[in-house]
């Protein structure tokens, strides 16, 4: 019997890989907070783990220096925010609050994700190691 | 790795926050600059804001992972001077008036420029929070499977 070290660790590389997505788009939002017609986003957590897990990258080529190099990494999970605000008079939707609450709470996730996936792995190093 | 682009998202929105700091504390200067014409006057200078789309399209191999998930940073498009109207006093008497005896003052709202300075300094401590947080993330992340 071989032992997988992918299918040891479970879901969580794929979740981690998926929270830190999801704070980069948060920290997208907070950032933009102030530039006029911005608009929020946030990413569809079920689509973002399921992209995550089946890897679905489409790149296109590039024959010509001057092509864009573009990446589609899973389709679908990028979502914009329906704003609490209907018009801040700007054309933004960002709500600064509810974005950091958001950002905090996905950092913490994270730091969930973290915590099984170590332990996780001390479970295997106390199988390997027997101790 | 992209927790590393969060920081440079945050980055791009510091220093944009810093020069909006930088025009407010201009304004507020020389928000009494008396001129003895309309053109020489100082006229409210305020930063445009625009999302990073350029860079996130065409991005050299730093921004690679900014460019595959479509998160933007902030980036100041240009300076403009706001085009209200000066305020013209009549001061005769005063050494920079004109010949029919105007003096021309700065058209800088000075409650304005204190709303827009604690605005732009909220949001520069909102990205330093966010910042801080992500390098909680990091090192945490760094350190992974060493027994705590």
């Amino acid at each position: 019997m071989s032992i997988s070290i992918e299918k040891g660790l479970g879901i969580h590389p794929h979740a981690l890989l998926a929270r830190e997505r999801r704070a980069e788009i948060l920290a997208s939002n907070i950032v933009n907070a102030d530039t006029p017609g911005y608009k929020a986003r946030d990413l569809d957590f079920r689509a973002a783990l399921q992209n995550a897990q089946n890897r679905q990258d489409f790149t296109l080529e590039r024959s010509h220096s001057q092509h864009y190099s573009v990446t589609l990494r899973g389709q679908g999970d990028e979502k914009f925010r329906v704003p609490n605000q209907p018009d801040t008079g700007d054309g933004n939707t960002v709500d600064v609050q509810v974005e950091r609450n958001l950002y905090l709470r996905n950092a913490m996730e994270y730091q969930a994700s973290l915590a099984f996936l170590n332990s996780r792995i001390s479970g295997m190093n106390k199988a390997l190691t027997g101790r | 790795m992209s927790l590393y682009s969060v920081m440079d998202i945050a980055g791009s929105a510091m220093s944009a926050q810093n020069v909006r700091l930088n025009t407010t504390a201009s304004n507020l200067a020389n928000a009494n600059s008396v001129a003895s014409s309309a053109g020489e006057t100082y006229k409210a200078r305020h930063p445009v804001f625009a999302p990073q789309l350029q860079q996130a399209l065409q991005g050299g191999p730093g921004q690679s992972s900014m460019r595959q998930s479509g998160a933007v940073g902030v980036q100041v498009l240009g300076i403009v001077e706001s085009d209200k109207p000066l305020v013209m006093e009549y001061a005769p008497n005063h050494p920079m008036a004109d010949e029919n005896g105007y003096i021309y003052k700065p058209n800088v709202n000075a409650m304005e420029e204190m709303a827009n300075m604690m605005s732009a300094s909220r949001s520069y401590q909102t990205n330093v929070q966010l910042a801080d947080t992500t390098k909680q993330l990091l090192s945490r992340t760094l350190r992974m499977g060493q027994q705590s």
